[in-house]
């Protein structure tokens, strides 16, 4: 680790959070500086950091991450309803319970590497979420989801005085609360924390051990190394990330239903991971936005707002644009998505950071007339 | 690790630059938000218009009903502003809209897709409140997606008309002050189908309950339990199946083995059409036990589903809301002003989408306000008649309309694609009737109305 390093990494940080936190400011052109997007930006940006720590690093793919975010969705909720609506104790019960989930989970799973691990994980997904649809259904609400209700007991906001009368109380921080903007800050700042954390792994012998792992892990064991105990940890690691992610979701909106744990939401974070570019530090979080971004504006175009925005042509060209637009926006913002995955895929392996750091690239060519350093990966 | 950094300091003054010139551009829009002053969430203040929130399921096994609600809303709004016949506007008794939008202002409105998950049409429920500002949330298809939206809208202070939701818990246990349902129950569908079924399948036979698992699918299975047990049936089995999940056939088999003669469909959207077509594909409709024909009953039915079922919906007993057929000026106009715009009749899901957004509308002209409060205050107790289900009343107590509930049954000889139920009795209001405490519908509490600011 050399000095020149640290001292980026630091830089990083610092562009890292102006850009998170001043997302209200520059989200206002593209529509998106609603409080509930922002949350959802850096919800889904930590789940997929916390994802990248285990798939970017190790190259173990977990098609069952959902369950974590589940399960961290629930403890919150349960935290709220019986000890207190303050979120602290909500995220360290989640981190907590998802953690041990995933330990469980993990020390079977990762018996087995590549495919197999892969539909483990993914069974092991599968079952929580059955468990959570139907048999578990007094703790979990079942489909309808857990929600907080007048008569929780909220036993630590009772032991202080705290009422709220007939209303259902809201979920704060020490009085502030959670919905809305100060909610976006909250979620912002853990997820600066989150990723400070994923840097940190990124940098130390610890992370260096994991890509070993990923490179070649028979040469790892032939060295006398004992790789499982790095991967179960890198496991629990990442499933509590996940946790974290589920229990800000429930900070900002206090209900958690089972469709979270649904193998789709599994796909989901792979996606956003594959999207942003995998084992990077950066890729991610991009990721998450974008697939946010598509899921909650481009679905909510109507042909109202179509018709409004084609409006300057002349109507029968109007008619026809609105008629192949549509097919890609509302109902179909699902097309969007596949194409641009698909387009990202195949000319961009790396994800969308690949494409930065080709365009980096190029400026750097032309400025100092070094050859191309494509090689240069996995720096950020 | 160590490699020369040279690649990221470019993209970095690449990213310190886009979210500089970001930061200069978006800053007046940002400081400019908040410009007026609100003494309730997204008032609309000196606004020309005014915007409602359609949230709906566009995907998922309540599609059909979804595209239906939406195509509804949509004549609601021409309505409203003015535009087209009219439709129901005109039958409303007493009617306070003057067909110059909501107070004098032109309604907009904003879609979204529930998916059929709560998580999805939270966020979808969110944006509209949050980015479209609007000042009424309506929608669902699906009682588990009402009752999560229900509960957003009581947080964040925004009224909530629910859509299509059969649930009892959506006026019972989950109720809340903000949200008011048009819709019947479960409840009210035991209550209509009991004298119905004992009159013609008599006193003694066994039922096999196949269930959606979810709160709707759970509260119809114990109404219509009670119900059918109350005229001496009994009750073999009651098995709860996934929302969704297309293939019933591995839960239709054991019926044919449990000794039971009659089963009970308690499913919805497509997964009513997909069970009950395998159903009869399996030959139940064929079989006898114990001398006795053995009979399916569907407890919610729509056109929608009947016409997905096509003929095997044929005989078939069941409850809705409303239907195109009545006779009624209300039905008949709004069938009318639905079939000019759209070239088939309306839903039972589009109707009560429609008279929610009327009776929203009409509640706002009367409060003189968007205050959910006022509106609130406009809508609790309110005696309204016109609206295809004759006279109808919203209970203050639980946000519940009690009007009549219709009993039909699949057509033997459909003259039309659409003429595929027929009334078989219209239930009155005080048979359907239930006290607020009833003990499918305790437990919950409205809770005080909430303005959000």
């Amino acid at each position: 680790m050399n000095k020149s390093n640290a001292v980026s990494d630091w830089i990083l940080l610092v562009v890292f959070s102006a850009v998170i936190l001043t997302m209200p400011i520059w989200l206002a052109p593209f529509g998106a500086n609603y409080p509930d997007l922002m949350q959802k930006f850096a919800i889904y940006g930590l789940f997929a950091i916390g994802f990248n720590l285990l798939f970017g690093l190790t190259g173990y793919l977990s098609f069952g991450h959902a369950a974590f975010l589940g399960v961290g969705s629930y403890a919150a909720v349960w935290s709220m309803k019986l000890l207190t609506m303050n979120v602290l104790p909500a995220v360290f019960f989640s981190v907590l319970v998802a953690g041990v989930f995933a330990f469980l989970i993990g020390y079977i799973s990762l018996r087995r590497s590549g495919i197999y691990f892969s539909i483990l994980t993914l069974a092991f997904a599968q079952m929580s979420y059955n468990l959570a649809y139907s048999v578990l259904t007094p703790i979990t609400n079942g489909e309808t989801g857990l929600q907080l209700s007048l008569s929780d007991p909220r036993v630590l906001d009772a032991a202080v005085g705290i009422s709220t009368g007939r209303s259902l109380p809201s979920t704060n921080l020490f009085g502030v609360k959670m919905s809305g903007l100060p909610g976006f800050y909250f979620c912002a700042v853990v997820l600066i924390i989150g990723f400070f954390i994923s840097l940190r792994i990124f940098r130390s012998p610890f992370g260096t051990m994991l890509k070993g792992i990923k490179s070649n892990q028979t040469r790892m064991a032939y060295t006398g190394l004992n790789t499982r105990p790095y991967l179960i940890w890198a496991f629990v690691i990442s499933g509590m990330y996940a946790g974290l992610a589920g229990a800000l979701m429930a900070s900002t909106d206090p209900l958690a239903g089972a469709e979270r744990m649904q193998w789709t939401a599994s796909g989901e974070v792979v996606l956003m991971t594959i999207l942003g570019g995998a084992g990077t530090l950066i890729g991610p979080m991009l990721g998450a936005s974008i697939i946010k971004y598509f899921e909650n504006i481009f679905s909510a175009f109507n042909e109202q707002t179509l018709n409004q925005a084609f409006d300057f042509l002349p109507d029968s060209i109007q008619g026809i644009v609105v008629d192949t637009v549509s097919l890609f926006v509302g109902e179909g913002w699902h097309l969007t998505l596949g194409l641009l995955f698909m387009i990202t895929v195949i000319f961009l392996p790396g994800g969308i950071m690949e494409g930065f750091r080709r365009i980096g690239g190029i400026f750097t060519r032309n400025k100092s007339n070094t050859p191309s350093s494509g090689a240069v990966a996995e720096q950020s | 690790m160590s490699k020369k950094p040279t690649n990221d300091w470019s993209r970095r003054d690449v990213l310190k630059a886009s979210a500089a010139s970001a930061a200069i551009t978006g800053a007046p829009m940002f400081f400019s938000r908040h410009a007026y002053g609100a003494d309730f969430l997204n008032n609309p203040g000196d606004s020309k218009t005014v915007t409602l929130g359609f949230n709906v399921p566009q995907s998922g096994p309540y599609a059909d009903e979804g595209a239906d609600e939406l195509r509804a809303y949509k004549l609601a709004v021409k309505h409203l502003n003015g535009e087209g016949d009219g439709g129901m506007m005109n039958t409303l008794q007493p009617s306070a809209l003057k067909g110059n939008g909501i107070l004098g202002k032109k309604v907009e409105y904003v879609t979204g897709d529930t998916q059929t998950k709560s998580d999805a049409a939270r966020a979808s429920a969110k944006r509209m409140i949050e980015k479209d500002g609007v000042v009424m949330v309506t929608g669902g298809s699906s009682s588990g997606v009402a009752i999560a939206v229900q509960g957003l809208c009581q947080d964040a202070g925004i009224i909530f008309m629910a859509g299509l939701t059969h649930s009892n818990d959506t006026t019972g246990k989950d109720k809340k002050a903000n949200g008011f349902r048009h819709f019947f129950n479960g409840y009210m569908s035991g209550a209509a189908l009991g004298p119905v079924l004992e009159k013609a399948y008599g006193n003694e036979r066994r039922t096999y309950h196949l269930t959606a698992d979810y709160t709707w699918g759970w509260t119809q299975e114990e109404s219509i339990v009670a119900s059918t047990e109350a005229i001496g049936w009994e009750t073999a089995e009651k098995v709860l199946t996934p929302v969704g999940a297309g293939d019933f056939s591995q839960y239709i088999t054991p019926v044919l083995n449990s000794g039971a003669d009659t089963l009970i469909l308690n499913h919805y959207g497509k997964d009513m059409v997909n069970s009950l077509t395998q159903a009869i594909q399996f030959g139940l409709k064929d079989k006898q036990v114990e001398g006795k024909d053995f009979q399916i009953i569907v407890p919610l039915y729509s056109r929608l589903m009947a016409q997905g079922a096509g003929g095997n919906a044929q005989g078939i007993f069941g409850s809705t809301n409303w239907h195109w057929s009545l006779t009624d000026a209300g039905s008949q106009a709004f069938v009318k002003s639905f079939g000019q715009e759209y070239g088939f009749p309306p839903s039972q899901a589009a109707h009560t989408c429609y008279v929610q957004t009327l009776l929203y509308a009409d509640a706002c002209e009367r409060a003189g306000s968007f205050e959910p409060c006022a509106v609130v205050a406009a809508l609790e107790g309110h005696k309204f008649d016109g609206l295809g289900n004759g006279p109808t009343e919203y209970r203050a107590e639980d946000h519940q309309c009690f009007k009549d509930v219709l009993v039909v049954k699949g057509k033997e000889n459909p003259s039309s694609q659409f003429d595929l139920l027929e009334v078989v009795e219209v239930t009155p209001r005080a048979q359907v009737e239930y006290p607020v405490d009833h003990p499918m519908f305790a437990g919950g509490d409205l809770g005080s109305c909430n303005n959000g600011a």
